[in-house]
């Protein structure tokens, strides 16, 4: 079990594989986008990328401001 | 200042019809974000980027379903940040969710209390941004030299704060707005403290190509009304200044003539 940080919460992932993490999130058709340590994971990458013990994943959207 | 275009707002190679840019912030709800947006008539709309709430319905509508990207040009901002690291990441997560959409805003704040630029920061942020493709619009201080810094690192809208953001309190230095609008040879826009439609139009008055503004709009009492009421202001303003303002005089002159006069 992979446990990392997801905004900030630790959580503990099924699988390691970000696509996997994105659509149990119900995200994958959503206008997100995704960093891990603060790098910016294209969504074409997700489906490849493997998460490590201990990442920090940002997942982050559009949201009203000024 | 830049007067080749009189018709539409020319920013990074494109012309938008509006000079006037809005926030999606401080609103009741998505559905009075929608009805005020469309009654200002903007077509650069600025957004935040925040992280997703975990466990939140993805069926819920978002700001980007009321405020499409088919729609508007959404500017993506870094407000909350105070530093040059965090802006960079933040707008480049936010180009990413945009499907690498170029045109940001950059926004580096200084303390919370006053929202003022930093402006070192500032400085830092938009070199690392335009190096990295983006076409930066920058939030700044009425600073005519940090302007024009910002202007010679490659920034393609320079956005001079009126007054302090959220404050209403309208422009409160208009001869340094015309310093920096007279030296620019990107279009200025001003970026915060505008409180109501005369601010706007005074700011295009004296020459500004746009003006950005969210509590304005979302702070009034009708916001949809006031949506209106600026994208008028900001047109009236607009060509007033195109159309070259009569001098002001310190005697009176009268508008009738004197010959033929019964008394």
């Amino acid at each position: 079990m992979v446990e990392i940080q997801l905004n900030g919460e630790k959580r503990q992932l099924t699988s390691a594989l970000l696509a996997d993490l994105i659509a149990e999130l119900n995200l994958s058709q959503q206008a997100i986008a995704v960093a891990v340590n603060r790098q910016i994971i294209p969504k074409s990458r997700w489906a490849a990328h493997q998460l490590q013990v201990d990442d920090k994943v940002d997942v982050v959207r559009a949201i009203g401001g000024g | 200042m830049n007067t080749e275009n009189t018709q539409g707002l020319t920013i990074a190679g494109k012309t938008y019809r509006s000079r006037l840019l809005v926030g999606s912030g401080k609103y009741k709800d998505l559905e009075q974000t929608r009805l005020a947006t469309e009654a200002s008539g903007a077509d650069i709309i600025t957004v935040a980027i925040r992280r997703v709430n975990i466990g939140q319905d993805p069926n819920a509508p978002s700001l980007l379903d009321v405020v499409p990207p088919s729609k508007y040009t959404i500017l993506p901002n870094s407000a909350g940040c105070y530093n040059a690291e965090d802006a960079v990441y933040t707008l480049q997560l936010g180009r990413e969710l945009l499907g690498g959409h170029k045109l940001c805003k950059l926004e580096v704040l200084g303390d919370e209390k006053t929202l003022f630029p930093n402006m070192p920061e500032t400085l830092k942020a938009a070199r690392t941004l335009v190096q990295d493709g983006f076409d930066v619009m920058v939030y700044c201080s009425d600073d005519p030299i940090q302007a024009r810094m910002l202007e010679d690192i490659g920034c393609v809208a320079i956005m001079p704060l009126a007054s302090l953001i959220g404050s209403g309190m309208g422009i409160l230095n208009p001869w340094n707005l015309s310093l920096i609008i007279e030296q620019s040879r990107v279009p200025v826009l001003v970026d915060a403290g505008v409180g109501t439609a005369s601010d706007a139009a005074i700011a295009m008055e004296l020459g500004c190509d746009g003006v950005l503004m969210n509590t304005a709009i979302a702070g009034a009492k009708d916001p949809v009304r006031m949506a209106r009421a600026m994208g008028l202001a900001v047109e009236a303003g607009r060509e007033a200044f195109l159309a070259g303002r009569m001098p002001r005089k310190f005697a009176a002159s009268p508008s009738s003539p004197m010959a033929g006069r019964i008394v």
